[in-house]
This record gives structure tokens, C-alpha cells and sequence, in this order.
């Protein structure tokens, strides 16, 4: 029966967060991770992409309820999602159109571009600061929780308690299908095909045939359905605070790296990696061994390996460690 | 002359938008502004020997900056004796076994020849080692943290005079610089950036959660002066004088006698915090002049001309017998230094450290607005370009103020548009940054002051 508690323990504290969390950088880290395959620079202005996208699905989801649409039990987010996208996606286009395409056309080297993304990213923060103000929001709506603690112990009768948030699961309901999805398109159709070429090869892929104007459009249409996405799924999650999705820039970027930048199914992982990380290293595991260990060997201190303090300076160590012993990362991207 | 005329006319239009601020805002205002553009200065010196000598990106300038900060807070704050003798011997036994766990590692590696064991016994000895260490500091830690913790509860530091932490923190910053090159610099350009960057954040979060060094998110507040303080100077003969005498014009006007003193008094309130802050300018501007004419100097040598060619061409450089991999490593310690050195001058001018207020948005990416807007690889232009960005970092809020009244003056005083803009003023800063930061880089990617190479 401890045993089992101690099982629970975990699911509850570190597992299920860690899966939320971790689709949340996944969604971001292959934002970045196809935009350095394929626009060969490294984005500063991912955590303020994100939430541009999020604050229009905020816009949204105050007009949807202010008319009286709402999902039930789901979040009126969701419903919102596909508008934000379509605005988002104009965005990234006009973006492109006005900054970036000059930079690539002269093929300006990536530092320049990265320099410039870093004037987008001021711009987007501004933009975003002056039309939705930089306080925490919360724009959750319908049924809390899938199952609550008090529930789930009365049923199994069980001394810990599993609670698991709706937001949780639509979570990594949604990054699983649109994960596969986008999987499916860079694997099987002919769009994404040659969007691979292009990333691994660009004077060959021209050569080919491959329209470079087409690839770079589509790219930018992925990206803003991800970074849309990924910043909604974290403010339903947790909340929308537009300095948080700037400082969420970094663990995304260590997903990236760590999972090979420039390769989509090494920064999904990444996500996770650095998810995990983050939470097995800093959980304190005093109860879990008070479950596991007879009473006399009792811990007396927290078992904590880390502090919750240095929750991010996990994944940048991580980060560290892998851009010296394997620095194209665990699944073999572009070499540095 | 001639070919510095655009150098003085840039630097001339600098000083007057400051002088206009001193005379339509106040003098208190211009002279805090122009404080701040002179440690920006310094700190985009740094950026730029960096850059715009080597073409090194180092995103990590907020961690360099805050090392700064931390070199003045534990140079010029008095050593907490009771905290010392609650916990002093265990911290000194950790950084004993740190020490020697460098040592060990170093040992292994320079002994080994690479294989898998070696990497796992390095990897067995660190992380051995940091449990050993928790275990031996945990108690010292837990005990320097509770020896009156609303006051003190860190270690304190050496009592010195503050001025001599800007050398400590160059220390300081050019150290961790270097451990940093070494692990970071083969890395590709923009790899180097996001690594850097990165790093700088654990750096802070090290600076944050340390209590027992730096007391942490409670702030060191009240830290010594390299300036007399605004309250002695008020009850000095000299400087009353002082006030009167430059005021005297305005004073006679008074003939009320009462009148007349509390006018003076309020003139040399005021007075007193203009004079300390002059008092900063002087020091700040001696530091700055310094550097310029050593960097100057560098850019000129045949170092600076080695540095160039290794930028322009990696590879050229290295075939004529160029240490590419040194060089590269000895002017990011050196930029990193200089940033210190602005960490520590920064600390200084505001008195306290506060390490929450270390954020990336606006101790690197600023930072390297400023290089960029000012011109890389120009000195002049650098500094310029910390004048040019902070002014407009500070004045952008009634510029932006200026505007929105403008372009809604059609709009009622209560109409929610208007309202929602006046009360979304401080973020136009950002929006003038981006804009100002795309416009320079597309119409002018060399800055406003380009680089120019002259041969002497």
C-alpha cells in the first residue's frame, strides 16, 4: 500500500506537471528549432511571438464570453485558438515581409538576423505591453479539474491524493495531435518534404526546383500555429504574464539545443528532457521515502537535490553539459 | 578636424538634448541621466571590444554586470563577525574542497588520455564532491543565514572603500569570462550568444538564492560612498556658501529676511544632491576617459589591427600564425572585465544591490541596442550609443506622453482609448528600442558613427 502511495506521490507531483510542462517547451523548442532549420537564424523574439499569439486568444476569449459563447465544460480558449491563429499568422507574414526578408534576400549573416530578431522582440513586447498591459491574466474557464485529490482518495481510498487539472490534459491531448500532425506534413507531403530539403541543403534544394518563397511562407504559417498554440496552452495552464513568456525564451532554447537544433522530433523531446529535469532535480523527496523506507530509516531532511530556486538554472546546466559533450545535441541537428 | 567633424557634431547634439533636460526638467534629473549614460558607456566599451574588435557575441553582460555589483557589495560592506564565527570555518572548508575538486578534475584530465573511465571518474568526482560540499556547508550556511537575519544574515564583506570594488569586479567578471570562454567560445556565432546568455541567468540565480554571500532577494542597502552625503554637506559652511554665492542674483531679489533662509534652504537641498552627483560624474568620467584612451590605444596597436584581421578572416588569420583561439579568449575576458568594472560603478552611484533587479532585457539586450545604434568597432561610437539609447530609454516616456496627447487631442479627456495610452506610456520605450534598432540596422548597419580604420 506505501508503495503504491509512493507511486502516486510522484505521478502527482512530478509526473503529470512535468508532461504539461514539458509540451509547453516542446511547442516552443520546435518553433525555434524550424526556424533555425530553415531561416538559419537563432529567434530572441520566441517568448514574445508566443505571446502575441496568446493575448489574441485572450482578445478572443473576453469577446466570446462578453456575447455569451462558451464550450461548457472546455475552456472558451479553444474556441478562440483558430481565430488567433489566422490574426497571428498575418503577423509573422507582415513581419517577414518588412524585417526579415531583406536580411535574407542579401543573405546577411545569421548573427545579423538573430540581432535583428531582437529588435522584433522589442517591438512585440511594446506592442503587446500597450494593448493587453503587462499584468497576470487568467482567461480559464469551465471544469477545473479532471479528477480532484479528495475524490480520488475516497475512491481508491488511498492516503495520497492524484489530482489531475483539464488544463493538464488538454495539454498534451492537443501538442500530441498537432505534434503528429506536423510530423505527418514534414514526412509525407511534398510541402514538407522539400521544406526538409531546403533546411538541409538549400543550394540543392534551389536547384530542384523547390520555391524558396513558398518554403519560407509556410514555415512562418507553422510557426505562428505553434507559437500561438504553445502560448495559449501555458496561460491556460498557469496564467499569461507577458515578462513570463520572455523569460520562457531561455528553457525553450535549451530544449532546442539540447534535442539538436534544426531537428523537429529532437527539441519535441528536448521539451521533455528539460521538463523533467527541472522537476526530478528540484522536487524534494522526503515524503515519497517516508513512504518507501521502514519508519527507523526516516529521512530527516528534505531530500532535496536542488533548490526550487534554481528550477531554470537546472536547464541551463543541462544545456551546458550537452553543448560541450555532444554539441549537436542529443539527436544529432546541425553541428555547431 | 575635418574628418572628426561628425564625431564632435554627434557628441555636441548629446550634451545639449542632456543641458535641455537640465534646464526645462531639472538639474537633478539631467545629471542622473547623464550618471547612467556614462556607466552605459563603459559597459558598451565592453560590448564592443567584444564585437566590434573580435565579432565575439556575449549575451551574458547582465551576469558580468551583477558579478560587478556583488565585488562592491563584498569589498566595501563591514564583515559580520558573528556571522564569521557561526559559520565562517564551514564555508572556508567548502571552498577548500572546491578548490581542490578544480585541482583533481584538472589533475585527471591533464594526466588521462581521453577515454570513457576518465569521463566517468571526472563525472564521479563532481558530483561526489558537490554532495560532500552540501553536506559540510549546510549546517555554516543555516547558521550565517540566522545570525539576525533582518539585518545582516550574510557574511558580510571586507570594509574597505567601495571605489577599490571596481578593480575587484573587473577581477571578478574577467574570472568567470574566462571559465565561461573556455567551455563556450568554439562555439558557433549565434550558439555563443544563447549559451551566454543562459549562463548569465544561472550566474543570477546563484546571486539570488545565496543568502550567506549576498543576502539574496533582501537587498544589501546602505553601502558606503566615494561622495559626501547630501545630509553633512547641508550643515557645511562651505558649500551654504557655496549655494549662496551662485545664487546670489536670485537671493537679493528677497528681502524678507526669513524668507531669504528658507529660500536658501531650499537651494541647498537642492544643491547638495546636484553636487553628489557631480561628485559621481567626476569619478565616472575619469573611469571612462581612462578606458577610451586604452582602448583607443589597443584599436591602434598591432594587436587591435592582429584582432581585426582575425575577425575578417578566422582562418587567414590562423594560417599566418595567429593563436586565433587565445586571442579570442583574451579579449572576452577583457571586454567582460570592463563590464565589471560598470557592475561595480553601478552599484556604487545607487548605494544598494538588489539582484532581482537583474533582468536580460535590460542589462543585455540594451547593451547591445546601444553597440549597435552607437556603431561596433568605433569607441566613440559605443559611448555614443550608450548616451543616445539610455537618454531615450529615460525621456521616452514623455516623448511618448507628448504623442499620444497630440495624436488624441480630437478625443475626450475620458474617452477609453485615450485613457488606456496615457496609462500605456512606459512601454513605448520598448516600441522606440525595436523600431529604433530595425531602422538603424537596415538603413545604417554600421551605427551612427561608423567604423573607420585609418592606418597611422
Amino acid at each position: 500500500m506505501d508503495f503504491i502511495n509512493a507511486i502516486i506521490l510522484l505521478l502527482n507531483y512530478i509526473f503529470v506537471p512535468a508532461l504539461a510542462y514539458g509540451s509547453q517547451l516542446a511547442l516552443g523548442a520546435i518553433f525555434v528549432t524550424l526556424i533555425y532549420g530553415i531561416l538559419r537564424f537563432a529567434n530572441f523574439a520566441t517568448g514574445d511571438m508566443m505571446s502575441f499569439g496568446t493575448m489574441f486568444v485572450i482578445l478572443f476569449t473576453w469577446y466570446f464570453q462578453s456575447v455569451g459563447i462558451s464550450l461548457g465544460v472546455f475552456p472558451t480558449a479553444l474556441l478562440a485558438i483558430p481565430f488567433a491563429i489566422i490574426l497571428m499568422v498575418g503577423y509573422m507574414l507582415i513581419i517577414d515581409k518588412f524585417v526579415f526578408k531583406y536580411y535574407r534576400t542579401k543573405k546577411s549573416p545569421p548573427v545579423q538576423l538573430a540581432m535583428v530578431s531582437i529588435g522584433v522582440m522589442f517591438v512585440t513586447q511594446a506592442v503587446v505591453r500597450i494593448i493587453i498591459g503587462p499584468s497576470d491574466r487568467r482567461f480559464f474557464d469551465g471544469e477545473k479539474f479532471l479528477i480532484k485529490a479528495g475524490e480520488f482518495k475516497e475512491i481508491t481510498g488511498l492516503n495520497e491524493g492524484l489530482a489531475i487539472k483539464s488544463t493538464q490534459v488538454i495539454t498534451i491531448i492537443v501538442t500530441l495531435i498537432l505534434v503528429s500532425t506536423l510530423f505527418w506534413f514534414l514526412n509525407k507531403t511534398k510541402t514538407g518534404k522539400s521544406m526538409r530539403a531546403y533546411s538541409d541543403n538549400e543550394d540543392l534544394a534551389l536547384l530542384s526546383g523547390i520555391d524558396p518563397k513558398k518554403i519560407v511562407m509556410t514555415t512562418w504559417i507553422i510557426a505562428g500555429i505553434l507559437a500561438t498554440i504553445g502560448g495559449a496552452l501555458y496561460g491556460l495552464d498557469k496564467s499569461f504574464k507577458p515578462f513570463t513568456y520572455f523569460n520562457n525564451m531561455l528553457p525553450i532554447f535549451a530544449a532546442a539545443i539540447v534535442g539538436g537544433i534544426g531537428n523537429p522530433f529532437g527539441a519535441f523531446l528536448g521539451g521533455y528532457v528539460i521538463a523533467f529535469s527541472e522537476i526530478l532535480l528540484t522536487y524534494a523527496y522526503r515524503k515519497f521515502f517516508m513512504y518507501v523506507l521502514p519508519e527507523s530509516m526516516e529521512p530527516d531532511g528534505l531530500i532535496q537535490l536542488l533548490s526550487t530556486d534554481y528550477k531554470f538554472a537546472v536547464s541551463f546546466s543541462i544545456l551546458v553539459i550537452v553543448l560541450l559533450y555532444r554539441p549537436s545535441g542529443i539527436f544529432k541537428g546541425k553541428v555547431l | 578636424m575635418r574628418k572628426n567633424l561628425n564625431v564632435i557634431a554627434a557628441y555636441s547634439i548629446m550634451m545639449g538634448l542632456i543641458i535641455l533636460v537640465g534646464i526645462f526638467q531639472s538639474w537633478n534629473i539631467a545629471l542622473s541621466i547623464f550618471n547612467l549614460c556614462l556607466i552605459s558607456a563603459v559597459m558598451t566599451m565592453g560590448a564592443n571590444i567584444q564585437w566590434g574588435y573580435a565579432g565575439l557575441i556575449n549575451f551574458g553582460i547582465m551576469g558580468f554586470t551583477a558579478l560587478g555589483g556583488l565585488a562592491a557589495v563584498l569589498i566595501s560592506v563591514d564583515p559580520v563577525q558573528e556571522a564569521w564565527s557561526a559559520g565562517g570555518s564551514d564555508i572556508l572548508f567548502s571552498l577548500f574542497l572546491i578548490i581542490a575538486m578544480v585541482f583533481a578534475v584538472r589533475y585527471i584530465l591533464k594526466n588521462y588520455k581521453k577515454s570513457k573511465n576518465r569521463t566517468y571518474i571526472v563525472a564521479a568526482i563532481i558530483i561526489l564532491g558537490i554532495v560532500i560540499i552540501r553536506f559540510i556547508s549546510e549546517p555554516g550556511i543555516e547558521a550565517i543565514e540566522n545570525v539576525e537575519p533582518a539585518k545582516t544574515g550574510f557574511l558580510g564583506g571586507l570594509g574597505l572603500p567601495i571605489i577599490f570594488s571596481w578593480v575587484v569586479g573587473a577581477f571578478f567578471a574577467g574570472g568567470l569570462a574566462f571559465v565561461i570562454g573556455k567551455v563556450a567560445l568554439g562555439l558557433r556565432a549565434d550558439y555563443l550568444a544563447i549559451a551566454t546568455l543562459l549562463i548569465s541567468e544561472i550566474v543570477i540565480a546563484i546571486i539570488k538564492h545565496e543568502d550567506w554571500l549576498t543576502r539574496g532577494v533582501k537587498n544589501v542597502i546602505g553601502l558606503k560612498r566615494p561622495a559626501p552625503y547630501e545630509v553633512n554637506l547641508q550643515q557645511t559652511d562651505w558649500f551654504i556658501n557655496l549655494v549662496e554665492r551662485f545664487n546670489l542674483s536670485k537671493l537679493n531679489l528677497i528681502t524678507d529676511l526669513t524668507e531669504r533662509q528658507t529660500a536658501l534652504n531650499q537651494l541647498v537641498i537642492e544643491g547638495s544632491s546636484v553636487f553628489v552627483k557631480l561628485c559621481y560624474s567626476g569619478l565616472f568620467l575619469v573611469v571612462v576617459i581612462i578606458l577610451l584612451i586604452l582602448t583607443q590605444k589597443a584599436l591602434y596597436s598591432p594587436w587591435g589591427r592582429m584582432m581585426r584581421a582575425i575577425r575578417d578572416n578566422e582562418e587567414a588569420a590562423n594560417a599566418m600564425g595567429k593563436n586565433v583561439v587565445k586571442q579570442h579568449l583574451l579579449i572576452f575576458v577583457l571586454g567582460s572585465a570592463i563590464v565589471g568594472i560598470a557592475g561595480a560603478m553601478l552599484v556604487t552611484q545607487d548605494g544598494l544591490f538588489t539582484p532581482g533587479s537583474y533582468r536580460p532585457l535590460r542589462y543585455t539586450f540594451l547593451i547591445w541596442v546601444m553597440v549597435i545604434v552607437g556603431g561596433s568597432g568605433n569607441n566613440f561610437g559605443a559611448i555614443l550609443g550608450g548616451f543616445v539609447v539610455w537618454f531615450l530609454w529615460i525621456e521616452a516616456a514623455p516623448i511618448g506622453l507628448y504623442l499620444v496627447n497630440l495624436t488624441t487631442a480630437g478625443l475626450d479627456d475620458t474617452h477609453f482609448l485615450k485613457v488606456h495610452l496615457i496609462e500605456s506610456v512606459p512601454y513605448f520605450r520598448f516600441l522606440m528600442m525595436g523600431v529604433g534598432l530595425l531602422v538603424i540596422m537596415r538603413y545604417r548597419p554600421k551605427g551612427i558613427l561608423p567604423e573607420k580604420i585609418e592606418i597611422k
